[in-house]
């Protein structure tokens, strides 16, 4: 009995070294990159410094405030409408039995099983004939249309979370169906709406394919389109070094973002997961 | 006693019904059809969005299929000829192939890499949240950046791969890993994508890992079972749904690779590492024919929905 004790004691112990020496060179890996990439960018020929920055930003066919603008308008309007929309139909679909639900629930759905990639080259022609084509707006409803599985069903089920007794203890005190929505739904669902708003805002800052297709002058060019645009476009060298500062100028707001969210992120997306 | 019993919130307890009020029983359907108008009003968004983003392109690929489709100009009807057009490319037969080896090789190391993470960090202890994180931090880097950052990386310029490997005397003098050989360009986009990727499913897995009852692995400690016989008969089955799901995900997305090749190895060296999309994409916009592009798309298309279809109902059948 003792011996048996003993022989798991020492088998624990020299499997927490293990678990701690694995843990610790696989995070030094994936972290290296991340790392290297910061260190890549303020490298000079003379030592440390932002000339790779200012090139980033100065030269020819390098990124002009106003890519970052289309950046920042793009990915406000992805992640308000996708917000809205899921709110909207989460709330329907978890709460409200009415002709179509579930069809519109499984067509929602299958969003994801036809990935957007094939069905581009229609959105294309379609944003077009709505006046949409080369349009931010444009490029914003088709990231908010991808959004939609994800979100919905994230949504759906955190209201089916919420107790119903909330719901119904609100509009025995008047509240109209919006008010409850607004003052008791909206705060018991917030680790949901962080969860929803942080992967729009995510999938929406650096995305890549869909404005490569949907954007044609570079005036409407996105931050990430005109990074990859300095190398793309470069048929002699690369400037690798001023491709890194892009690097760590489009993970910066990520980063910082995903920092200060984290905890909620990973709480909602588990939840999220586990249920339904 | 001091302490007061708080009388449930239900329906029951409320307040009296008011004299006015119509009989319960019409009451209840009108009150249900109200209600049944308001959700639908909710989901009035949502069903805007699926129709005119999702439903109306979808058909709207099909028929370009059908069609002479130039980028510029009237379209005109010309079935089959998309179709059969498809037989005779060089170099999408060349791409598909390569896109389904590829997808193979990241479905594989993928999934391997992100289960032994999962298992690594599945349990509550010291440093576990640290590790996680860092397995999952390469997620909040876009792609294209990402790629773009291993383009750096891996290149002989400014990145440190081929000093590093030099100094322990693997290689010696410059090595081109993103457009050096096929192999080493392949090698180097599954690098990036398992780095990309390997923490995002982790993530997954461990939902799944958790959602596994702790009694579970108790009553099978009890009966004696070791390591393997756990992981092996009870780890694994009931772990089946979520493993469909990441598997689900894992194809889908490598067979509509794009950005990795498109950004790290240009499709190189000579269309060596092509993918599907980019031959579509090459279709649309460099030799502007959008018919055509249509008709790869709509086949690429009926691959993954079958395949996933698939999936579902192995995924269904064995969980029920």
């Amino acid at each position: 009995m003792t011996g048996v004790r003993v022989t798991g004691v020492r088998v624990q112990g020299s499997a927490r070294w293990g678990y701690y020496v694995t843990g610790t060179a696989l995070a030094i890996l994936f972290l290296f990159p991340l790392v290297w990439s910061a260190f890549a960018s303020v490298r000079t020929d003379t030592g440390f410094g932002l000339e790779n920055y200012d090139r980033l930003f100065s030269s020819a066919n390098g990124i002009e405030l106003r890519h970052v603008l289309n950046s920042v308008v793009v990915s406000a309007l992805t992640v308000g409408g996708t917000l809205f929309i899921a709110t909207l139909g989460g709330y329907a679909f978890g709460r409200f039995r009415f002709p179509g639900r579930d069809v519109l629930f499984l067509l929602t759905l299958a969003i994801l099983m036809v990935p957007y990639a094939t069905i581009l080259i229609a959105l294309y022609v379609l944003l077009g004939w709505l006046g949409l084509e080369d349009s931010l707006i444009g490029l914003s409803l088709v990231l908010i249309t991808f959004q939609l599985p994800f979100s919905v069903f994230m949504m759906r089920n955190s209201f089916e979370a919420v107790p119903v007794e909330l719901e119904e203890s609100a509009r025995v005190d008047g509240c109209t169906s919006v008010g409850t929505l607004v003052r008791i739904m909206l705060p018991a669902v917030r680790p949901g709406l962080v969860t929803v708003g942080l992967f729009a805002f995510l999938t929406s800052w650096s995305e890549f394919f869909a404005p490569l297709i949907l954007l044609n002058s570079t005036d409407k060019f996105t931050t990430t389109l005109a990074v990859v645009n300095m190398r793309t476009a470069s048929h002699g060298s690369i400037d690798y070094a001023a491709l890194e500062a892009g690097v760590v100028f489009m993970a910066v707001p990520c980063l910082l973002l995903f920092a200060a969210m984290q905890r909620s992120y990973v709480r909602g997306f588990t939840s999220g997961a586990v249920k339904g | 006693m001091s302490t007061t019993t708080t009388s449930p919130p239900s329906a029951r307890t409320g307040p009296p019904r008011r004299e006015t009020a119509p009989p319960p029983a019409r009451n209840g359907r009108r009150l249900r059809r109200l209600r049944a108008l308001v959700g639908a009003a909710y989901a009035a968004p949502t069903a805007v969005m699926v129709a005119l983003f999702f439903l109306v392109p979808l058909g709207l690929v099909v028929w370009m299929s059908f069609n002479r489709w130039p980028l510029l100009g009237k379209p005109s009807f010309n079935a089959p000829a998309n179709y059969s057009g498809i037989a005779e490319d060089e170099l999408l037969r060349s791409a598909a192939w390569f896109t389904v080896k590829y997808t193979v090789i990241i479905t594989v190391l993928l999934f391997v890499v992100a289960f032994g993470l999962a298992l690594l960090v599945q349990h509550r202890r010291p440093g576990v949240g640290f590790f996680r994180t860092a397995f999952f931090l390469p997620m909040a880097v876009g792609f294209a950046s990402a790629s773009l950052l291993f383009l750096g990386l891996l290149s002989d310029e400014i990145g440190p791969v081929t000093d590093l490997l030099a100094k322990i005397g693997l290689v010696d003098g410059y090595v081109s890993w993103t457009s050096g050989s096929p192999d080493s360009a392949l090698a180097s986009a599954v690098l990036l994508v398992l780095w990309r990727f390997a923490g995002f499913t982790m993530l997954i897995l461990l939902t799944g890992l958790h959602a596994i009852p702790p009694d579970v692995y108790e009553a099978a400690r009890v009966d004696g079972a070791n390591r393997w016989q756990t992981f092996h008969r009870i780890t694994l089955p009931l772990m089946r749904p979520t493993i469909a799901l990441v598997l689900t995900l894992m194809t889908t997305g490598s067979l509509l690779a794009f950005d990795q090749f498109w950004i790290l190895t240009r499709g190189g060296p000579d269309n060596s590492t092509t993918s599907l999309v980019m031959v579509i994409y090459r279709e649309a916009f460099i030799r502007l024919d959008l018919g055509s592009a249509a008709g790869i798309s709509v086949v690429l298309l009926a691959v993954l929905v079958v395949f996933n279809a698939i999936q579902f109902r192995v995924l269904r059948r064995r969980s029920s």
